[in-house]
């Protein structure tokens, strides 16, 4: 089958789907976006978290043609996904408004030239990337709280991230980071 | 014993660089980890890509009558089945240490998710299918699962024929290995004992449980041989392994390390490596392997379970008078690392304390259960949640403080370990144990703090909301390990590094190449943070992992910092002599202090160690590469001896406590860990960020297996229940609590900066802090890992 939606602000077709591909599946050999990761592939880890119409969903257990016409973000159009939020409203994407945006290239060797989202800084900075197998997951996830709940507490934190399992970190520093993200992003305001 | 060979241990040159050791640098895969671009193996991508399907056995063990891939062949779209009758050569085994382990199986199967078959298909889907499709007729044989039945006079023996070099001091053919170690009169000591305690121990089977999956992509080249894309911790074992069962050269076997999502010990053996080049080989084209999680639990060793059985005796006086201990590890089907973790647990088996007089016996066994291997730890953290449990008993039963009697006790700079190796550096046990103890407590009843409802998510059953605070009580429980570090017991653990420095874009520029798996850890930061210490540069690029220089050894028993950190220290600092001998000729005539003086490499510059500036390195470097290839090795070990076990196995000891609080939930047996604060040894934090960040992430795997984490293998078939994230729990960050971490930095002279290897040691004291925690909240004895609730209710 052929499956049309939107990925980080671009549309995206994907021909010859078999029934059974997950939206993951797609993402990942398809259209080549792997950022998003298949670390169960079962709806139990998180690392290939996507935002489904803004809902933050386990791509590995959505089917590819339930995203038919819809919008997804990855956590590669994350950054561009947090600017142009940046520039609307302080709550929340519309439908329209993350139409109107796409993401932009960058050297795939280095990152140079990648603008980072909030997020992606306070990750990098509070070290809360080891092996980095479960980033792109909390990364989309913990933008999401944070746009949702831009003063969280440290228990409001571990509640939104619980889906998304890290095995190296121990989750302190995912914590300082998403603590650091919320901080700056007050800042800022 | 031995002077530390090659590097000396103080800092050779001025930090004066920016961004050299000792700073928190941010790690250079940063960026390419948080945009998603960073290429993992299972994101590796080809024209033409096949996928590789593995076929894994469905009974633990059994004959195999007969194999039919006939259907499987006939299926559109696979392009190859292949059988042990297929493999190219004579070569059809491998092993770290024995070479035991079929390629694909024959004749037999040893246990559940043993690899039969393999398949190459132009979709994953396809080659799914296709596997399911090869008919497999098996005659089941009765299953080893653990001592009695392995031991048994009339025990089926898992492996017929032995000829490893372990085989001629085993006590029976089930056995893999068996190290006693003997020193002083443990049996005469015992009389001086005025306090004796027992103990049965039993831990649970852990799995590493990295997040990034086996996976992998080989590329067949145009001479015949294969590119393998990989996710390993030792690129070069790998190497070692596959290239005989490919029949070709090593040259011809290109290996680049990709993207690795975790490692923890679970690839340190080969896992689809051989099966994705046999299939590339096979069919011409491109195989991409990707185990999912289900085929991710048969497809790597875990941590051995074990029974451990232990005797203590104390003074009056608090005084240890002496140990027996006898350590049964389960080994599984095949032998993988086990002969190397008997060595540890025997060798640590009584802790970091002062015991004269001791009778260790460890071993490990051949079974049908899931093979096992090395994991964080290695053998040290099924002793250390034994011994800790003892010392808490013993002091109970002396009226003793828990943490006293401990430090009572503790080793120290000087003492004997049992193998009668001198422990040649710092070990503050008491004093981490003072530090952890002094850190504040967690305020009671925080589930309390933002108001009168009680947040439920701060509270054992967490959002299950299970307690609003009734039932639940709190314990705290103490714990401190010992581990070692590097390659034991005589190995040639050394590492290899090749640094060149040149002028680009006007810049002074270094390029660290090593074989060093990144699999988190952050080495790649700290070599970049080396160089620039070294070499007195900013830039410097880490080339890519790859077989195109010598190896690196295994990221594992937390050397690579110590041993390929040293490699990259010394290559820098032979690249350093270069540079100033290129200098001298240059500009010698210049300056008396080229002659004179000692010359370090500051900012760019050369300098007198006086801070005068002679010239600069872009100068000094144009059009000129400076370039050295120079392997490095810790000073030597030696093997235990087999009979006593005496010897100076170990390199460097590494020291961690930890200190636990939780909350029980005393009707529902549910606990939550409050706090897990951590005090440890480091020698030197090259990278205190990712010093922090590896003793939290060690903690939490001490604490998952501590309350969660166990592989359930049935007693009756030997098949695994739980294979998946949905059965098998890891932490969550709701499980996981804040984790205060203390730093001490006292040097080791023998290693590189004074450095300690760090990665494993919390991995120890984490899981016996929690078992003590819980024991002291709810007064029962538990003596096994994980604690479960019907352990705790009695239900
Ligand atoms: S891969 Fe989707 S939840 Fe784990
Ligand atoms: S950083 Fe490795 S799983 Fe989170």
């Amino acid at each position: 089958m052929r499956v049309n939606f939107t990925v980080n602000g671009r549309p995206q077709e994907a021909d010859d789907v078999w029934e059974g591909e997950s939206l993951l599946y797609v993402l990942r050999e398809r259209l080549g976006l792997p950022g998003s990761k298949n670390a169960c592939e079962q709806g139990e880890c998180g690392s290939c978290t996507v935002r489904l119409d803004g809902v933050p969903v386990c791509s590995c257990l959505v089917a590819a043609g339930q995203a038919e016409g819809r919008e997804v973000v990855t956590v590669e159009g994350l950054a561009d996904y947090a600017k142009h939020r940046s520039c609307g409203s302080s709550r929340g994407t519309s439908l329209q408004e993350a139409q109107d945006w796409a993401a932009k290239g960058h050297d795939s060797q280095t990152g140079e030239g990648s603008e980072l989202a909030p997020i992606q800084q306070a990750f990098i900075d509070a070290g809360a990337v080891q092996c980095g197998f479960c980033t792109p997951g909390l990364l989309v996830a913990a933008d999401e709280m944070l746009e949702r709940n831009p003063n969280p507490s440290d228990a409001d934190i571990r509640e939104a991230l619980s889906g998304n399992l890290c095995r190296c970190t121990g989750y302190e520093k995912i914590m300082d980071a998403v603590r650091l993200a919320a901080a700056r992003q007050g800042e800022a305001v | 014993m031995s002077t530390p060979n090659g590097t000396p241990t103080k800092i050779t040159q001025g930090s004066q660089t920016k961004g050299g050791i000792g700073e928190s640098t941010l790690r250079p895969d940063g960026t390419l980890k948080v945009t998603g671009e960073f290429a993992y193996s299972s994101d590796m991508w080809h024209e033409d890509m096949l996928w590789g399907q593995i076929l894994r056995s469905t009974v633990a063990h059994a004959e195999i009558v007969s194999i039919d891939t006939s259907e499987a062949l006939a299926l559109p779209g696979v392009y190859a089945v292949m059988t042990y009758d297929d493999l190219p050569t004579e070569v059809k085994h491998y092993g770290l240490e024995i070479q035991d382990t079929p390629v694909l199986a024959h004749g037999k199967v040893r246990h559940h998710g043993e690899p039969v078959a393999i398949v190459a298909a132009d979709h994953p889907e396809t080659a799914r299918r296709a596997a399911a499709k090869i008919k497999v007729e098996y005659r089941e044989l009765p299953v080893i699962t653990d001592e009695a039945s392995a031991t048994a006079p009339d025990a089926v023996l898992v492996h017929e024929n032995r000829d490893d070099h372990h085989i001629g001091h085993v006590p029976h053919p089930n056995i893999v290995h068996r190290q006693p170690i003997v020193r002083g009169d443990a049996r005469q000591a015992a009389g001086r004992a005025d306090f004796v305690v027992k103990g049965e121990y039993t831990f649970g089977m852990q799995d590493q449980a990295f997040l990034g999956p086996e996976s992998g992509l080989a590329v067949p080249d145009e001479d015949g041989g294969v590119h393998l894309y990989i996710a390993t911790q030792w690129l070069h074992s790998d190497l070692r392994q596959i290239a005989p069962v490919l029949g070709l050269p090593e040259r011809k076997v290109r290996m680049t390390l990709s993207g690795v999502g975790g490692a923890f010990g679970g690839r340190e053996d080969l896992s689809m490596q051989i099966h994705a080049c046999l299939l590339a080989l096979r069919t011409g084209q491109p195989v991409k392997i990707v185990y999912n999680r289900f085929e991710s639990f048969f497809g790597h060793v875990h941590r051995h379970p074990a029974k451990l059985y232990y005797e203590h005796g104390a003074t009056r006086e608090g005084k240890l008078t002496h140990v027996k201990c006898r350590i049964v590890l389960d080994g599984g089907a095949y032998a993988s690392a086990s002969p190397a973790v008997v060595g540890n647990a025997s060798s640590l088996s009584i802790g970091p304390y002062v015991v004269d007089d001791v009778d260790i016996e460890a071993i490990a066994l051949y079974t049908n259960n899931p093979p096992c291997g090395a994991m964080r730890g290695f053998g040290a953290v099924q002793a250390c949640f034994a011994y800790e449990a003892q010392m808490d008993k013993l002091a109970d039963a002396l009226g003793m403080d828990r943490v006293e009697f401990r430090q009572l006790n503790a080793m120290e700079q000087g003492t004997i370990m049992p193998t009668g190796q001198p422990v040649d550096s710092p070990a503050p046990v008491a004093e981490l144990l003072r530090r952890v103890k002094a850190m504040p407590l967690p305020p009671e009843q925080q589930w309390l703090a933002a108001g009168e409802e009680a947040d439920v998510r701060q509270l054992p059953g967490g959002l299950s909301n299970t307690t609003h605070g009734e039932g639940v009580v709190r314990g705290i429980g103490y714990a401190v390990g010992i581990k070692n570090v590097g390659f034991s017991e005589g190995f040639d653990d050394y590492s290899t590094a090749r640094v060149r420095m040149e002028v680009v874009g006007g810049e002074p520029v270094a390029t660290v190449h090593t074989a060093m798996a990144e699999v988190g850890q952050g080495g790649v930061t700290v070599h970049a943070q080396i160089a620039r210490t070294e070499l007195g540069v900013t830039q410097v690029t880490i080339h890519p992992a790859d077989t195109q220089v010598g190896s690196a050894g295994s990221t594992s028993a937390s050397r690579q910092t110590y041993v390929t950190g040293g490699a990259v220290k010394n290559s820098c600092e032979l690249v350093r002599e270069k540079v100033l001998e290129l200098g001298r000729r240059k500009f010698g005539s210049y300056h008396p202090a080229w002659a004179t003086a000692e010359l370090l490499l500051e900012g760019g510059k050369i300098v007198t160690d006086g801070g005068e500036v002679l010239a600069d390195l872009a100068d000094v470097l144009e059009g000129e590469s400076v370039e050295v290839e120079a392997e490095w090795r810790h000073r030597p070990t030696e093997a235990f001896d087999l009979r006593t076990g005496q010897g100076f196995g170990h390199v460097q000891y590494s020291f961690a406590a930890h200190r636990a609080v939780v909350e029980v939930d005393t009707e529902l047996g549910l606990v939550k860990v409050i706090e897990l604060a951590c005090a440890q040894d480091v020698g030197k934090a090259l990278n205190p960020l990712s010093v922090i960040g590896q003793i939290q992430g060690g903690t939490v795997q001490g604490l998952g297996v501590a309350v969660m984490e166990e592989i359930i293998v049935d007693p009756v078939t030997a098949k695994v229940r739980n294979p998946s994230f949905t059965d098998y729990l890891i932490p969550t960050i709701l499980d996981t609590p804040t984790i205060p971490v203390d730093v001490l930095e006292l040097a080791d002279d023998h290693a590189p900066y004074g450095l300690r290897g760090i990665g494993e040691a919390p991995t120890l004291s984490s899981t016996p802090a929690v078992l003590a925690a819980i024991r002291n909240a709810t007064g029962l004895e538990l003596n096994r890992t994980p604690v479960r609730p019907e352990h705790l209710t009695g239900t």
